[in-house]
This record gives C-alpha cells, structure tokens and sequence, in this order.
C-alpha cells in the first residue's frame, strides 16, 4: 500500500517535472495602455488588440517554439504612473521589450527609463518628438502628425486653394497639431488666416465659426479628437458654412460619423488604411493584414478595429518578427527591429533603419470623405 | 465687426446661458431651503441626458416616452441622494454637507461610467435639424426648444413659490427655518422637496441640451461649475437674478470666445465669479440682505 502511493506520486512528480522542461518559459512583453481615464478610447482597443494578437501567436505554436506572454498594466493615461509600472515591468517582470505607453506625454516620461534600462520600447503615440531625435531604444508604430498634415495641404494645394482657417482643440493632439499646421503652411504656399482653438469639453463652437464665417477662409481645418470635432461639424451645419471642411486622423472611426451625423457628410480627412479596409485595392500590400486585423477584432470583441489597435498590432508583429529573426533578449530584439523592412502593417508599411525609429511614409495615410454616412477614399 | 456676426454670438450666448440659468437655479433652491451649495448639481443635469439615451437606445421608448422617464429616474436619484447622504447626518455643518455633495456627484460619475460606459453619445433633436435664419445669424429648432422650456419652468417656478401652500412653505423655510418649524412647517420635508424640484430641474436641462451638444458620463461638472457661476451671480436668488446672471455668463462667454480669444473661453466665467466674489459677494442684483426665494 504504501509502495504504491510512493509509486503514484513518483509519477505525478516525474510529470509535473517533464511538463516544465519540455515547454520553454515563454517571452515576457509588457503592455502600457492608458485602459481607462481621458485617453481610454486610445488604451481600450491597443490593449484588447495586443491581448488578441498574443493568443493568436500563441496558438499557431508561438515564436521559435517558446510561447509570448504578454504583463499589461494600465496607466490611466497618467505620465507618472507610466514611469513607475514600466519599472515593473522591467525590473520585477523581467520583460524584454515594451509596447505603449499610449500618449505623447507618457511615452516622452517613459523613454529615459527605457533607455537607462536599456529595454526596447515600442511606443503607440503619435507625437513626434518621441523619435525626433532618434533614441536608441524607442520606436513607435503611430503616424507622425507631420505626415497628416502633409497629406491635407498636399490636396489643399492640388485643388489651388491657398487660404484656410484653424479650429485646434486645446489639448497635446491638438496644439501638436496646431504646431504642424503652422509650420508646414508655408511650404505648401498657404496661408493661415485664422487661428482658434476650442475646451475638450466645450459644448459650443459657434463663436469661432462665425468669426472664421467672416473670414476670407476658403478651407477649414479642425484639429481634435472626439467629441469636439463632432460639435464643430454640427455648428458649421447651423451657420450655413459651406467652406470644404478638413479634420484629423484623430476622428478617422465609425464613432465620428455616428455623433456628427448629417453634419458629417462631405468632411474629409486623412486616416489609416485600416478605415477603408474592404474597399482597398487586393493590389495593395497592407490588404493582407489590414483584412486579418479588421476580421479578428470581429470575432474577439465584437467590435470594428480602429487604427488605436492597429498600433498595438503593429508593435506585438513587429516584436514577434525581430525575435524569429534574432534573439529573444533586449539587446537581440532592438538590433532587429532596426533591421526591419518592408513591414507591411495596419499603420502603414514600415522600415525602422538606425536614422528612422517611425518608419513611415506619406502613403501610410489615405484621404477618405464621408459619404452616405460611410468612408470613401478621394482619389 | 458686423452686426449679424455679432447677433450670432449673442444668440448662441442666450441659448447656452439659458442652460447655465436652469442648472443655477437648482443651485439656489437648495441652497435657500438647506443653507448647501449642492456639489452633485452637475449629475443630475447628466443623468439627465444619459437616461433619456438609455431609455431611447435600451428601452427603445419613443422620444415623447423617454423625456419623462428619464425626467422621473433623474429625481428618484434626487431624492435618494437626499436620502441616503443628505438626512442621515448626525451633525449637518455646511462643510460636511458640501464634501458629501462632492462625494456623491464622484459616487454617480462613476456608476454611470460602469453603466454606460466613457464614450459620448449623440441624442436626436426634438424637431429637424434644418437652420432657422434671423438677421444675419442662424440658430437651430433646438435652440428654441432651450429657451421656451426654460421660460416655461421659470414661470412654472415662480407660480409654485408664489402660490402655492407648500411652495410659500418653502420660502418660509428659506427666511428662518427655526421659525418655519414653529409655525408648523415641516422642515425635512421642505429639503426633500427642494432635491425634487432641483434635480428634475437639472435633469430637463440636460435633456434639452444633449442634442446640441451631445452628452456623455462626465458632461456633469463643467456644466455645474457654470451653472454655479450663474447662481453666485445672481445672489442665489430662485427667480430673475439666477436666470439673468445665466443669460449674462452665456453671452459674455460667447463673446469672448468671438471677439478676444477662444482660448479664454473658460477662463471668462471664472473670472466673473471671481470678480464676483470679492467685489459683490451678494450677487450682481442683490442687496445685502436681499429676499432669498
């Protein structure tokens, strides 16, 4: 009898054993998402994305053998808060690289942390200054504001129209927007005769639009994110405006449309693929991936993917990419996502190289304008 | 400067300040019956919104049906709210009562934030969106709507403090509440009637005004800071004073964002209340020692 239990748990022993040898530990990622607070419309898809994409990696047979986990934490959009989980990530979870945090003003007050620890950092905010200079270990997967802008007055100026109004919101999108807007004007040959601003909780623009109504403005630009750009398209309806109305990528969703309703007929701007998905070209190279993101978040969440998601997918695939084709340490994985090119993604096709940690172009933005409640691309 | 360009900005002004108008003179109600400046204003005025889309889109009510049900669950919040945090206290000192204002307009911020989620949504207006022009300057049928419900509940405010039983009662309160009781009236009961009448205002201002400017679980406190604004302009008065000091901050606020600077916006109200405060803290109509209704 006693042999026998002796014998028995000889076994279990001897399993439970076997089982930790033959399964490699997996590859520690940690996420910082900004999962609730005021950019929680950013954190909320980039963590429901990067969870998705793990899981999927995971079980197609994970990387190299070896499965992924990934640690989230959520920061609540907070830049302190930010420092300090991404030393737990790095010092108590032992991660090798990091995706988020998901604002400008996190990422920057993550990097030096990054950088000190020497863990590579994958960023999903669009703010430019983040790889501008380029740092060692930070890369980011969001488009520059720049190449949203050049996308609008590239068009402004292929339709001759030189004069146009700014309608900023008054928050870090909108005043990095506001700073290209002002910067790149010129070079485009336009001019700004306006310039306004308006709260993210401000629940009345008028008073702007009647002073940009008399004004010479022949194009209008509204830099934000929602709601605000919804109220200002409802406003621009009610003054009877019928100047062509711009907006930024920071309203390219379904949600948008939905909030401005009628008002939003006609407003164009420039927006990730992952927007116009289905009606792209197959001669596209980001169509393959684009499908697959956009039919996945389906399935998962129950949810249309945006492009918020489309950063955390970016940097989980760009991350699995390096370590198959490098290593699976810090120091394995920058090397390699420096070497990556022609990464066809949601965010645009990138290649990373030791001058460029955003790794876009132009062309990873395309014009849409509403249409029957729906995203058109312009050509 | 053109005149349509300025009739435009005193309309949208008048729209918005009636706003401010309705959400203060729920401030000055409690007020005058509980001695409180009621924090959670802002909710109720929320709520307001958030329970009309959720009785639209959930329940699937027609428009008609879900302005009263939403107007309705608005004051059972009201009235719990005074219930449950307002009468149970032991020693009611102003500034206790006004950190659990303060606690409880969090408390319902964050259970609608769980209910409804963070993000905004858009409410239908009552009547067409197509612009109506006058002069120079265009408003929409909504901005009607604004301005005849609140000239409809002011007026509907004055009949019931002017001339009713419990609506004189509660004036009486407001003079002496020690003397109020003595005479028979039934304190408590006039600061429960003062949370119904309050946030059912708060609650109408939200409905009317969700389809201009849509609405969403954190709507509630820049538009209670406002409202307060109009209240301390108006001296906390329940009647005239509250509703101009409301029209004043509306215009004044659109103005400003049109002929100074629309980043000033914000910071226009706030320093008109503080203006307020240190040079006429009894508001802009009042005397010193004015009638409190």
């Amino acid at each position: 009898m006693n042999f026998r239990f002796i014998h028995v748990i000889s076994l279990v022993v001897t399993l439970l054993f076997s089982s930790n040898v033959f399964a490699a530990a997996p590859i520690k990622i940690g996420g910082l998402f900004a999962v609730t607070g005021q950019a929680a419309f950013l954190g909320e898809p980039e963590r429901n994305t990067a969870k998705m994409v793990v899981d999927e990696i995971n079980k197609a047979g994970g990387v190299r053998g070896r499965n992924l986990e990934l640690i989230v934490y959520d920061t609540a959009g907070d830049a302190t808060k930010a420092v300090q989980l991404a030393t737990k990530l790095i010092r108590d979870d032992k991660v090798v690289a990091i995706i988020g945090p998901s604002t400008t003003g996190e990422s920057m007050a993550v990097i030096p942390v990054a950088e000190k620890e020497q863990i590579p950092l994958i960023s999903c905010a669009a703010g430019i200054k983040i790889t501008d200079p380029v740092k060692k270990w930070v890369f980011k997967t969001a488009q520059n504001d720049t190449l949203a802008v050049g996308r609008i007055y590239e068009q402004l100026q292929k339709q001759k129209l030189s004069k146009v109004s700014i309608l900023t919101v008054s928050d870090g999108f909108g005043s990095s927007g506001r700073e290209q807007l002002k910067a790149q004007a010129a070079k485009y040959g336009i001019t700004i005769v306006s310039d306004d601003t308006f709260g993210p909780k401000d629940n009345d623009m008028t008073s702007q639009l009647t002073k940009i109504r008399g004004s010479e403005a022949q194009v209008i630009i509204c830099w934000g994110t929602n709601p605000g750009p919804a109220l200002v398209a409802k406003n621009i309806k009610q003054l009877g405006i019928k100047l062509p109305v711009y907006m930024s990528h920071g309203v390219s969703s379904k949600k948008f449309i939905e909030l401005a309703g009628d008002a939003s007929e006609g407003i164009r701007l420039p927006s990730g693929k992952v927007l116009v998905a289905d009606v792209l070209p197959n001669s596209d190279a980001q169509k393959k991936s684009l499908m697959a993101f956009v039919s996945d978040y389906q399935q998962h969440y129950k949810a249309e993917g945006d492009h918020f998601g489309g950063h955390a997918w970016d940097a989980v695939m760009l991350i699995k990419d390096a370590i198959e084709r490098g290593g699976d340490t810090p120091y394995g994985i920058r090397d390699q996502l420096e070497k990556a090119k022609q990464f066809h993604g949601i965010g645009g096709t990138f290649t990373y190289s030791p001058q460029d940690h955003a790794g876009l172009g132009k062309e990873a933005f395309v014009l849409v304008e509403v249409k029957k409640k729906d995203w058109v691309i312009v050509k | 400067m053109q005149f349509d360009q300025l009739l435009q900005y005193t309309l949208s002004g008048l729209s918005t300040g009636a706003i401010y108008a309705l959400i203060g003179i729920g401030f000055s109600i409690i007020y005058n019956a509980t001695g409180i400046i009621n924090f959670a204003q802002g909710e109720f005025v929320m709520l307001g919104g958030m329970l009309t889309l959720f009785f639209l889109d959930t329940l699937k009510l027609p428009m008609w049906g879900a302005i009263p049900c939403a107007v309705a669950a608005s004051t059972l919040a009201g009235v719990l709210f005074e219930r449950l945090a307002i009468r149970p206290l032991r020693q009611p000192t102003p500034i206790n009562l006004v950190i659990i204002t303060i606690g409880g307009s969090i408390l319902i911020r964050g259970i609608s934030m769980l209910l409804w989620g963070k993000d905004t949504h858009a409410i239908p207006p009552f009547s067409g969106e197509e612009p109506i022009a006058i002069g120079g300057a265009t408003i929409l049928p909504q901005h009607l709507w604004i301005l005849g419900i609140t000239i409809l509940i002011i007026a509907l405010n004055k009949f019931y403090f002017y001339h009713t039983i419990s609506g004189k009662a509660m004036r009486a309160c407001s003079y002496n509440r020690r003397a109020a009781g003595l005479v028979g009236i039934d304190v408590s009961r006039m600061v429960l009637f003062s949370f119904i009448i309050s946030s059912a205002m708060g609650a109408i201002a939200g409905i009317i005004v969700a389809p201009l400017t849509m609405t969403s679980f954190d709507v509630g406190v820049m538009l209670g800071l406002k409202g307060f604004c109009a209240a301390i302009i108006g001296g906390m008065s329940g009647g005239v004073a509250t509703v101009l000091g409301g029209l004043i901050l509306g215009v004044l606020e659109s103005l400003g964002a049109g002929l100074i600077s629309s980043g000033y916006k914000d910071a226009i109200a706030f320093i008109i209340l503080l203006l307020l405060l240190f040079i006429r803290p009894h508001g802009l109509l009042g005397k010193a020692e004015s009638e409190r209704v």
